[in-house]
């Protein structure tokens, strides 16, 4: 789950790493109001959930809180990459000496967290990956003794500081360690970290993302996920998230869904292989329960932007009679003269393809055949 | 033979009283697995399927000369069960456990790492060695014995490319499912050795998705090791969406790792084949039986 820069900066502060001074706002007179507050120049920033707003146009600067409240207006009134900006944050602009990265993430092959710094900080921080290596300090984390002090400070060292402003920096370094470790992050960063013309230092820019399976233990933002406007899922993605099932919406035709991440994975790349279009990633998981299926399909059918609906079961767990007395349920529910493809094995499959095949459903038994029927029905062919 | 689980095996269950675990037993029992105890804090004395359940894992592990363990224990208790088992001198477990958190599993395998333990999951459908011992939830009816060796990231697709081998005539030696997690513990590399060494493979399938980067190194380890036995490998996820971007620090720690055409291209740069359906993997492989 990703937090908003507000949030993000608020924990930061908590902790005592130095933020800029600010404040949000929801509207443009708050967001005068606010600036009235801070001293100028100031930065407005849009607190959208994507990576790149500075690009899109998320991220502008004001002299007046007059100006403050113009570039708000405008702010509040657009999308950036699709999402609409409901909030802005409002800080003192700092005067730039330097900007630095550091953050920590996992590294899936080495079965631990990373540290990262730079003294290449910025937009452009991938880039600088990519073309110049050398200029990024990675540093495995030992699960056994965690991100130490003397870690922090050759890492600060690393990016070419020394004596007192070593200090002060490995002190930020080793905060956002622990931050990381109480949020369950698995991704936290500052970029950049300013380091000012005074020589202080200030993260200027945060994010976090905490594990989605660690929710349990944060049940503040657990609750927050599924508001509506404070996350970065469509509304169909909350509403499969609330039944407990995994959706990603796509921009085609073809309503997909099966069991188990990897074999809706394959089920996409056949349609694909046909020269279909999906309309979405949907997996109902292992040993979905006929509720379950009756709420999947129904959210499918009932999208305006399906023609054709794909069911691809394999079943394991999953009993085939339960899926194919969910799929009758649902097509009662919805009352949907959609035409379906279902492709259906595994455990129980004679009982799943008789309840099926008595009210007249066709159902197949091999994966390539059924996603080129559906691709077929799709292109009206 | 096989690997990692055959008829030697002796496991016990962990969280054999919850729903999954007492149905999984029952199948793993009907399937022949030698399943010795199980263990649920606080239901000591309790039998299920005529297993005896203890309330501690060196109880059980102890009294029946345990050597492996099934998790099925709930992801808030998985990390604790892992240790529990670890501590009882168990060195094979899997944990079918999913939603388990990162931080948690990064323990998990650290721990087992110094114990020299082998951890499979979590996140996983399980291991099965078919005809001998199955520890894990597939549907056993799809597996016959035989001589390809399979390791692969998702559970479902496993049954649909086991099941394709298998109609075909072609039957496993040991299908291993590694888990759907960013972190898991056996993967792709060290599964290619342990199938290198048995001598019932002639040959191996590794079923990749996008994510991470184990097909890159299977890749590399390939080509460096240059192993005798036939490989042939699917990727899963070629038109998947790019999906959740994990900020700068994700994209610095993986480069262009991570996508299918990335992985698919790792693969066949080294001389694997890489089938575009997972029904071709069955058909590749048949041609040279």
């Amino acid at each position: 789950m990703k937090l908003f820069e507000y949030e993000a900066k608020e924990i930061l502060k908590q902790y005592e790493i130095p933020i800029p001074r600010g404040e949000l706002a929801t509207s443009p007179d708050q967001a005068r109001d606010v600036s009235n507050r801070l001293s100028a120049p100031f930065v407005i920033k849009a607190q959208v959930l994507v990576a790149g707003r500075g690009k899109a146009g998320g991220i502008e600067f004001a002299e007046t809180p007059d100006d403050v409240k113009a570039v708000s207006a405008r702010m509040l009134n657009i999308e950036i990459k699709s999402l609409k900006v409901n909030a802005v944050w409002i800080e003192e602009r700092l005067k730039i000496k330097k900007e630095l990265y550091f953050g920590i993430t996992i590294d899936r092959s080495k079965r631990s967290y990373i540290a990262i710094a730079s003294f290449a900080g910025g937009v452009n921080i991938e880039e600088v990956a990519t073309k110049t290596p050398a200029q990024i300090n990675k540093m495995i984390i030992d699960p056994a003794l965690g991100f130490r002090n003397y870690h922090a400070r050759q890492m600060a060292r690393e990016i070419g500081y020394s004596g007192k402003a070593m200090l002060t920096l490995s002190q930020m370094f080793r905060k956002l360690f622990q931050i990381a470790m109480a949020y369950d992050a698995e991704l936290i960063e500052m970029n950049p970290i300013v380091e000012t013309i005074d020589g202080e230092f200030v993260a200027v820019d945060a994010r976090l993302i905490i594990d989605d399976n660690a929710l349990y233990r944060h049940p503040q933002y657990k609750k927050r996920l599924l508001l509506e406007n404070k996350t970065e899922l469509t509304a169909t993605e909350i509403r499969a998230k609330k039944a407990g099932l995994a959706y990603v919406q796509l921009d085609g035709d073809i309503g997909i869904m099966g069991n188990g991440a990897g074999l809706v994975m394959a089920t996409l790349d056949a349609v694909h292989l046909h020269r279909g279009k999906p309309a979405n990633f949907f997996d109902v998981g292992g040993g979905a329960s006929e509720s379950q299926i009756v709420s999947a399909l129904d959210i499918l059918l009932s999208d305006p932007r399906t023609s054709v609906v794909l069911v691809n079961i394999l079943g394991g767990i999953t009993r085939c009679d339960y899926v194919a007395k969910g799929i009758l349920k649902a097509m009662e529910k919805c009352d949907s003269k959609k035409p379906l493809v279902i492709r259906l094995v595994g455990t129980n499959e004679e009982e799943g393809r008789r309840i099926l095949t008595e009210t007249g459903i066709h159902v197949l038994d091999n994966m390539d055949k059924a996603a080129k029927r559906a691709v077929d029905i799709s292109l009206g062919r | 033979m096989g690997i990692i689980v055959n008829a030697n095996t002796r496991a016990i269950v962990q969280g054999i009283t919850g729903t999954q675990g007492r149905f999984h037993t029952k199948l793993m029992l009907n399937y022949g697995t030698n399943i010795v105890a199980g263990v649920t804090p606080g239901r000591g004395g309790m039998k299920i399927h005529s297993i005896p359940v203890y309330d501690t894992v060196k109880e059980a592990a102890q009294r029946h000369e345990a050597n492996a363990s099934i998790i099925f224990v709930p992801a808030p208790f998985a990390e604790e069960a892992t240790f529990e088992a670890l501590d009882a001198n168990i060195r094979t477990i899997v944990i079918i456990t999913e939603h388990i958190p990162i931080r948690d599993s990064i323990q998990i395998m650290a721990h087992a790492k110094d114990n020299k333990a082998i951890i499979i999951g979590p996140n996983t459908p399980g291991i099965i060695t078919p005809g001998e011992c199955k520890l894990g939830i597939m549907p056993a009816q799809i597996f016959h014995q035989g001589t390809v060796g399979i390791a692969s990231r998702s559970g479902t697709l496993t049954y649909e490319i086991a099941d394709g081998l298998t109609k075909n005539g072609l039957g496993q030696s040991t299908c291993l499912g590694l888990g759907g997690d960013p972190i898991v513990g056996l993967n792709f590399v060290e599964a290619l050795k342990m199938f290198e060494k048995d001598r019932k493979t002639k040959a191996i399938a590794l079923i990749g998705e996008i994510g991470g980067n184990a097909e890159e190194q299977a890749a590399e380890y390939i080509a460096n090791k240059k192993p005798a036995k036939k490989i042939v490998a699917y990727v899963a996820g070629r038109t998947a969406p790019p999906g959740k971007r994990m900020g700068h620090a994700g994209a610095i720690v993986l480069g262009k790792s991570g996508t299918a055409e990335h992985k698919i291209r790792a693969f066949e740069n080294v001389g694997v084949k890489v089938a575009r359906k997972p029904c071709d993997i069955a058909k590749i492989l048949a041609k040279d039986f």
